[in-house]
């Protein structure tokens, strides 16, 4: 089973982050960049797929140069190889766009399972599974909390409002989990010796087949017009308990109109 | 009138409130249009909801293949309407399926979304609330048909009534829309408190509560307020209460009137699910607990000494 894992770096999950006045796309530059915290999980699962299955595990990246650091990290958890998609023409694009651009770059690979976390926690739109499969034109297996694999057959418990769907497919698809998946292991010592030595490719956009009108700022689906700070929250007030903080709860209720 | 096509989100055929609020919401945009997706002979229950919030028409698409595969089935259809009827927008909650067919149906239709509106205006500019509500962001689409996934409870649901002329779409799935098969459809739990990511009133409980017993205590007063009740991860993950309780980045996002955190520390993808909660309240033992940086009102206590007594106080009152 060939996996291909998609990984995005993000802002630093505590940390404070801002939109960048002067284009309004996520300020990366002013916080601590990681990967994304759900991606952890899909590196986990891909690489627990392939220690039951076998097959090679390759992660994929489309961002800045400083990307590199959060591909060693996979790399350094046991991934075989990465693949880094940077361009200057990519900056700024918006979702439907990088998923034209990461379905080029998968293009490149071969795959049988195109693996990925539902979210990221900058963006948070939660569609990329989706519109990933929609361009490979694969089937889509999407907010996984457990996954069974079965020879080319992909059996997964997607998650809904009452509880949890049953779904089937087969390879080649897209599968994306969120973090009640597994536990993700922490690199080892080795591990990270071992990474120094494992291939990282470098892909341009030309290199992917992108054409460059489609991706970008400039073309982007959809623009943000304006930002503004939301009013902090008035402070609010913290009593002790002396017996009565039930009590006092309900006067705090009674006051606002709650009851 | 400009058309706006108006995803329906239902269970069985019946319309969740979210639906309602879509519709209102596509009335102050232009004429809205509800397009129902379901099963075979599942529109029974839609029509007299669609009609009391002011669908003007309505496209009805039923095959059991609709309800058998995962998402792309409607996303074809979605998609096909939205290319014969040219609307001038698409409307679709943001749930998972809304997102995840919005999603597909901008792809087919060379469209941008938005996700996660919490208001679009006459002229299809969408507000969100990102970074955990600390910023807010007005956007517009760009490409295609503008296509937005609105949050639940951000419109207030107004009935006007309206024809709800039904029109009849004949669906043929393609084969390759066809791959992802759902065997089987495991309901886990069902009560009757209000939906979470519709409800007023939110408690939540979490880790402090110490084991699933200690939610006896979360949903007795959750019903003393008429509430939905929710769960941190660390809570959903120990088996203490079902997954679909779990509020937060990962579980979902509420912007209820109330929220009530019972045992939860606070966590930022705890945070991210109901920072915009119109008042906060938590109970914890532990003052530096971070839930306390959000909160109207906090409570430094055992909640199982805190949370039994508002219930009763409440009850008191309100009796
Ligand atoms: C990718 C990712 C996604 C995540 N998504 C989510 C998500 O969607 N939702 C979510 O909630 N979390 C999520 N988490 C987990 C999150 O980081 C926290 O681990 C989790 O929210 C902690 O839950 P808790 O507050 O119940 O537990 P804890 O942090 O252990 O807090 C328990 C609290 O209870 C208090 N307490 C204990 N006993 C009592 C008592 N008797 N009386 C009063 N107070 C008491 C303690 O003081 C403590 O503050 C996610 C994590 C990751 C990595
Ligand atoms: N630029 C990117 N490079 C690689 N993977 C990405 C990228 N953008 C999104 N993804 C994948 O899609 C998931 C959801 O991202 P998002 O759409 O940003 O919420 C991420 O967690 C990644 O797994």
């Amino acid at each position: 089973m060939n996996i291909v894992v998609l990984v995005k770096q993000v802002p630093d999950t505590w940390a404070e982050k801002k939109l960048d006045p002067s284009d309004s796309t996520v300020d990366r530059a002013s916080v601590d960049a990681v990967m994304n915290e759900m991606d952890e999980y899909a590196v986990e699962e891909a690489l627990k797929i392939k220690e039951a299955h076998g097959g090679e595990v390759t992660v994929l990246t489309m961002g800045p140069n400083r990307a590199v650091e959060m591909l060693r990290k996979a790399l350094s958890m046991g991934v075989d190889k990465a693949v880094h998609l940077v361009d200057d023409a990519l900056e700024g694009s918006c979702a439907i766009q990088s998923s034209y651009a990461l379905a080029q770059a998968i293009g490149t690979l071969s795959y049988d399972l195109v693996l990925l976390s539902a979210e990221s926690s900058d963006a948070r739109m939660g569609v990329m599974p989706a519109l990933l499969a929609e361009r490979l034109g694969v089937p889509q297996l999407s907010d996984a909390r457990k996954v069974d694999v079965d020879g080319s057959k992909v059996v997964i418990e997607r998650m809904t409002d009452y509880g949890h769907d049953k779904v089937e497919a087969s390879t080649p698809l897209v599968l994306g989990v969120v973090e009640k998946i597994n536990e993700p292991r922490y690199p080892s010592f080795k591990g990270i010796m071992a990474a120094k030595k494992k291939p990282l490719t470098t892909l341009t956009a030309a290199d992917a087949g992108i054409d460059t009108g489609r991706v970008g700022l400039a073309t982007a689906t959809s623009s943000v017009e304006s930002f503004t700070a939301a009013p902090p929250r008035a402070a609010g007030q913290v009593v002790k308990d002396e017996g009565d903080g039930g009590v006092k709860l309900a006067d705090f209720f009674a006051a606002q109109k709650l009851i | 009138m400009a058309e706006i096509l108006v995803l329906v989100e239902h269970v069985d055929g019946t319309p969740k409130k979210v639906t309602y609020e879509l519709l209102t919401l596509a009335r102050s945009l232009g004429e809205p249009s509800a397009v129902f997706l379901g099963g075979s002979d599942s529109y029974a229950n839609a029509k007299d909801g669609l009609a009391e919030y002011g669908a003007q028409k309505v496209y009805v698409a039923e095959s059991d293949d609709l309800e058998d595969y995962v998402v792309a089935p409607k996303a074809e259809v979605l998609a096909q309407l939205v290319a014969e009827k040219s609307p001038a927008a698409v409307l679709a909650a943001s749930s998972i399926d809304g997102k995840e067919i919005a999603g597909r149906t901008a792809v087919k239709t060379g469209s941008g979304i938005i996700t996660d509106a919490v208001a679009v205006s006459v002229d299809l500019v969408a507000t969100q609330s990102i970074f955990g509500g600390s910023t807010i962001v007005q956007s517009k689409v760009q490409a295609g048909t503008p296509i937005f996934t609105v949050r639940p409870n951000s419109t207030a649901p107004e009935p006007l009534s309206g024809p709800a002329t039904a029109e009849q779409v004949a669906v043929s799935v393609s084969d390759a829309a066809k791959g992802a098969k759902v065997l089987e459809k495991v309901v886990e739990e069902k009560g009757a408190r209000p939906d979470l990511a519709e409800a007023k009133v939110v408690v939540s409980g979490g880790r402090g509560l110490g084991g699933p017993e200690g939610f006896a205590l979360v949903e007795g007063l959750a019903d003393t307020l008429g509430g939905a009740v929710g769960a941190s991860r660390a809570a959903t993950d120990a088996g203490w209460y079902p997954h679909q309780s779990q509020v937060g980045q990962t579980g979902k996002t509420v912007s209820p009137q109330l929220y009530v955190a019972v045992g939860i520390s606070g966590a930022i993808q705890h945070r991210a699910g109901m920072q915009t909660s119109k008042t906060i309240v938590a109970v914890n033992k532990d003052p530096e607990a971070p839930i306390f940086e959000l909160t109207d009102y906090g409570v430094v206590g055992d909640l199982f000494s805190v949370v039994p007594q508002l219930t009763e106080e409440i009850k008191k009152r309100t009796s």
